[in-house]
């Protein structure tokens, strides 16, 4: 009889192979729908031509072996694809601990003299399989926090459009929290645009912005600053009650900046500085 | 001579403060706590605001700290408590540090004075070389 663990099962690869997809295809959660099953059967196969390939007795219990490097790379890209093909977590562990069924099953039945042994080994599989779960469980939050960071990168370009409200008129309104690095990109989309039209007026929209506090006032401010040098005039709009009593508060002093409540007041009143002056036409005679 | 009130500790709540997006997290979190508790919408604002300085003093000066978000009562009253606490530099001079418009970063200078005015009760203690406590509260309609 062969003492090795890893040497007993290696010579079984295709009957593990069976039985891994046995207990994958007749599992209730099966997404054939994201995933053929004979992509899903070539998938596997690979992953466990590489397991046998890399691994032996001794890295059964030490899973961060460099040996075991292939493996734990092979696992990372396929828990990471799956998190973009839209996976559950949960699918995707079953998949990796429906592996560790099919070697116990065939274990027993090569170890069903032996229970000491088989005990023994038992464990240790286990253990190994639970530690590549871990390491499929990373790196599927790591391939979810990807598709975030470019979401979160899709929406700082989205959230900053500048329009032409007016002849000479540009607003911006701006949705979200005003941090550094998108009050950045606000001011540079609007000097830009101020160029690029000829605007003598830029309208800057708060009423979407949660919290002004000293940090986003100021950023708010060197924006003004920085339009007024460009020879064009910044107001302020969408300053809601709470905001004004809490700027306020906080000791911010924006009296040299032109504010409005709403969007509707500043435009009237880059109406009044262009002189600009908008009437209901008379009622069409029948 | 007015009894102490004692204040009771209903939640608790911890949050990291390692970067900006956890600034936001944090008021977006104590906004949704203060609305379910009541708090009308200028005291949500203030105490929210309130959090987004000290939190981001935390960031500049100490570099990382945490944030705790409790709800308390005291006698028939509720409302809700923060500590911020990093382990930075600390404070050398308080005093000057609570005087409007004073700064040693790049800021405005107005974080700790403008937090004090927004909230109903601030305390804050320092010692250099081992870092900064912020506590702040706010009474639900008081």
């Amino acid at each position: 009889m062969n003492d090795s663990t890893v040497g007993t099962l290696r010579p079984k690869k295709n009957q593990i192979l069976t039985l891994w997809m046995r207990n994958q295809l007749a599992d209730g959660s099966l997404r054939d729908d994201l995933m053929s099953n004979d992509d899903l059967r070539a998938q596997s196969v690979e992953l466990l031509d590489c397991l046998f390939d890399t691994l032996t007795d001794d890295t059964l219990t030490m899973p961060d072996a460099p040996s075991l490097s292939p493996l734990i790379d092979q696992l990372t890209n396929i828990s990471m694809s799956r998190a973009r093909q839209g996976f559950t977590p949960r699918e995707t562990g079953l998949y990796v601990f429906s592996l560790k069924d099919a070697l116990l099953e065939m274990l027993r039945h090569e170890r069903k003299d032996d229970p000491n042994l088989l005990l023994t080994e038992t464990m240790r599989i286990s253990k190994f399989i639970d530690s590549l779960g871990i390491v499929t469980f990373e790196s599927f939050i790591q391939g979810r926090e990807e598709v975030i960071l470019r979401q979160t990168d899709e929406m700082t370009e989205i959230a900053t459009p500048v329009v032409q409200i007016w002849d000479g008129i540009l607003a911006m309104p701006l949705i979200g929290t005003l941090d550094s690095s998108r009050a950045l990109v606000v001011m540079e989309n609007l000097l830009q645009e101020i160029v690029r039209t000829g605007s003598g007026i830029a309208i800057l929209d708060i009423s979407g912005v949660p919290t002004v506090d000293s940090m986003v006032a100021q950023h708010l401010i060197k924006t003004v600053n920085a339009t007024r040098l460009m020879g064009a005039e910044c107001i302020i709009s969408g300053i809601r009650a709470e905001i004004a009593q809490t700027i306020v508060h906080l000791g911010i002093d924006l009296s040299h900046v032109v504010t409005k409540a709403t969007m509707a007041s500043a435009l009237k009143h880059a109406f009044g500085t262009l002189r600009i002056e908008v009437n209901k036409s008379a009622a069409r005679s029948v | 001579m007015p009894i102490p009130a004692t204040i009771e500790v209903l939640t608790s709540e911890t949050f990291a403060i390692l970067e900006g997006s956890h600034v936001i997290q944090l008021t977006g979190q104590i906004r949704q706590q203060a609305s379910q508790m009541g708090m009308s919408l200028l005291d949500q604002t203030k105490l929210s605001t309130a959090a987004s300085e000290l939190a981001r003093n935390i960031l500049v000066h100490g570099g990382e700290g945490k944030a705790q978000l409790e709800c308390i009562r005291s006698n028939s009253k509720i409302g809700i408590r923060l500590l911020f606490s990093d382990r930075g530099p600390g404070i050398a001079n308080v005093e000057q540090a609570m005087q409007p418009g004073f700064s040693t970063g790049i800021g405005m200078g107005l974080g700790l004075s403008g937090a004090k005015q927004l909230a109903d009760e601030f305390h804050l203690t320092s010692v250099v070389g081992e870092g900064t406590t912020v506590t702040i509260l706010k009474w639900v309609n008081d």
